[in-house]
């Protein structure tokens, strides 16, 4: 017998979450949508443009060759920052002093604020008073990041694997740290190379964090505006205009709300997307394992 | 397979031991004979698996020096020392096959392939694999993985020694006896040189045919089952092996009679004056209940345990056990233990003293 009583009174007990919910996204979202699908002229007057902002966005070369730029800037740091982030993780200490102040040195670029990452290494990079580009430009190399988009493009690498790199690093290390000695063991008796090690016991462990640090970067660097706004903003010309600084441009700059509603409508739905793949293989993989 | 010699051997983990008490492995002489079976067995934290790791050399010893069939590889480094070793916990590589994982040690040194594929496929046979060779190991059981280890040592036909470190902890109760039984037969057909740690007496007394009995950082006795049993060198492989294990009573020796709290029992043999802590031991196998005679024990239980029931008593304060016959009748009141004189062992500081028979004496 159940005694249990049915009772729809319980869905008043999440009505706080959903107005909160509803504030801070449903309708700041909303929003937007209203704005893709209609053409304002002010005074809140709005007539019903229909799929033409997706059409013009779909089609527009502008919005092609950022989406190129921000496709190949987020490979370029994945192909860095993940087998860089393995090899430093591979070369930290595994206990005694020298760990945690590996670790606290590592955490220290995650710990700063975007805007601030971006002021540093644009200070650090200027040719006249900054660091890197004065010794630059002492050696004879011509280096100037607000004049050559290649300068540009390697001064904004540079930084985000600066900035990110200990991420993916000390997933990686937690992942290696869960490995039991006796995997190390066994490999020795069985006269397992260097390589062999890797290949057949950390690489298979790490393969769960890994795919997290891969989630977690291509996301980020996906939507990357901060640092780049503060460093380059997106210059010279539009060289390192990717996404997310162009879609600012025309929402603020120029003041085409429709488009740019329309435009954020798809980057959202990419992400999106992306996320759920992620996530779909990463859940296949924990079912496999459990196997 | 190869002889095993350890001498001098000792290992301490701090940098500059001071005295025996930083030893966490005491000065050992000893020699693992070629084809043996042997079990190492001990309390947890007594030192087995520091003995264990420098022998496959993931340890390097304080002092002393590890031969193998007279060769010095105290220095050696695992690799070079052909040694097979199965963890406590399974060492399986996820992501190969069980194929790949019993062909790992020899593609690492470079074999051919031909020789490979009969190695495995004859490895296989003997763990009974064969059906599942292709698939991968990360989804077999925890004994499943524990044979492929056992197999992955194996598959070397020159290995020296086989190494155990406590296999069965993650076994299920049943496969466990499967295991024992399969390994026995194992060794019964292929002689390796068998060294197998654990804390658990029916493994070790079942598997091996020496017994290597540690306690504290030493060895303590290292004998057959029966010697075990029947004469343990030291008041620790007394009560450590049996259930229940020996019964100690503090006695004063005075030749062939030894005095207990209790009152006075007769010996099998003649004792010299013993100095320091001298206790008698017994095996409750070998203590009868009497009427009349005997020394007087209160009973505290009786444990029934199938064909023999178990009576635990205590004489003074010292507890004492005594295995009766199944239907024994244990009486009510004024209950004595008399204990059998020939298998009463006689200890001085926890060590076993013999005494001289009554026909020497004479």
């Amino acid at each position: 017998m159940d005694h249990r009583t049915q009772n729809n009174r319980a869905w008043f007990l999440v009505l706080p979450v959903l107005v909160l919910v509803a504030f801070s996204a449903v309708i700041p979202l909303m929003t937007v949508v209203n704005y893709a699908f209609n053409d304002t002229f002010g005074n809140n007057q709005f007539f019903w443009a229909g799929l033409s902002w997706f059409e013009e966005m779909v089609t527009s070369e502008r919005l092609h060759s950022a989406l190129f730029r921000q496709i190949a800037f987020s490979l370029v740091i994945l192909a860095i920052e993940v087998p860089l982030g393995i090899l430093v993780a591979l070369c930290m200490p595994r206990n005694g002093f020298w760990v945690s102040v590996c670790l606290v040195l590592m955490a220290l670029p995650l710990l700063i604020p975007f805007n601030v990452v971006g002021t540093i290494w644009q200070i650090f990079g200027r040719v006249d008073i900054g660091l890197l580009g004065y010794v630059l430009a002492g050696l004879g190399i011509d280096y100037n990041y607000v004049s050559d988009p290649v300068d540009a493009w390697i001064t904004l690498i540079v930084m985000d694997v600066w900035h990110w790199t200990s991420l993916v690093a000390l997933l990686c290390y937690a992942g290696l740290q869960s490995i039991p000695q006796a995997y190390y063991q066994a490999a020795k008796i069985d006269q397992a190379g260097r390589w062999s090690v890797f290949r057949h016991i950390e690489l298979p462990k790490m393969r769960g964090v890994l795919l997290i640090a891969v989630l977690l970067r291509f996301m980020d660097s996906f939507m990357i505006y901060t640092e780049l706004f503060v460093v380059t903003g997106g210059g010279p010309g539009n060289s390192t205009t990717v996404l997310s600084i162009d879609l600012v441009k025309m929402a603020i700059g120029q003041f085409d709300l429709g488009p740019a509603a329309a435009f954020s409508l798809m980057y959202f739905l990419v992400i999106l997307l992306v996320s759920w793949v992620f996530y779909t293989v990463m859940t296949n993989l924990d079912k496999e394992e459990g196997r | 397979m190869a002889e095993l010699t350890l001498e001098n051997l000792a290992h301490s983990y701090h940098a500059n031991p001071r005295g025996e008490q930083d030893f966490a492995l005491k000065e050992l002489n000893h020699v693992w004979r070629d084809g043996g079976a042997y079990a190492l067995l001990g309390a947890s934290g007594c030192g087995k698996t520091t003995l264990l790791n420098i022998i496959s050399g993931l340890l390097r010893p304080s002092q002393g020096r590890v031969l193998f069939d007279g060769r010095d590889v105290t220095n050696a480094p695992t690799a070079e020392r052909n040694i097979a070793q199965v963890f406590q916990f399974p060492v399986v590589y996820d992501t190969m096959t069980v194929r790949d994982n019993l062909a790992f040690p020899l593609k690492n040194r470079g074999m051919d392939a031909p020789y490979i594929a009969q190695r495995v496929a004859q490895i296989a046979a003997m763990i009974g694999m064969e059906a599942v060779l292709d698939r991968k190991a990360r989804g077999l059981t925890a004994d499943a993985k524990q044979k492929i280890s056992l197999g992955r040592g194996m598959v070397r036909e020159d290995v020296n020694a086989i190494l155990f470190d406590e296999p069965l902890t993650v076994i299920d109760p049943q496969m466990k006896w499967e295991l024992r039984t399969q390994l026995k037969a194992l060794h019964r057909e292929f002689g390796h040189t068998m060294i197998y740690v654990t804390h658990d007496q029916t493994e070790a007394l079942t598997f091996a045919d020496k017994v290597v009995v540690m306690h504290e950082g030493r060895v303590v006795q290292l004998g057959t089952p029966e010697e075990l049993f029947e004469a343990p060198q030291h008041t620790f492989v007394g009560y450590f092996i049996g259930s229940p294990g020996m019964n100690l009573l503090d006695a004063r020796i005075e030749g062939r009679i030894a005095h207990t709290a209790a009152g006075p029992v007769p010996l099998g043999q003649e004792y010299p004056a013993l100095s320091g802590r001298v206790e008698i031991g017994i095996r409750p196998e070998y203590v009868a209940l009497t009427t009349g005679e005997g020394l007087p024990v209160t009973v505290r239980r009786v444990e029934d345990v199938g064909h023999f029931r178990i009576l635990r008593g205590q004489m003074g304060d010292v507890p004492v056990n005594a295995v009766l016959p199944d239907g024994a009748m244990v009486p009510g009141q004024d209950v004595r233990l008399s204990f059998r004189p020939d298998k009463i062992n006689v200890y001085a500081d926890s060590w076993r003293v013999s005494g001289r028979s009554l026909g020497e004496a004479a």
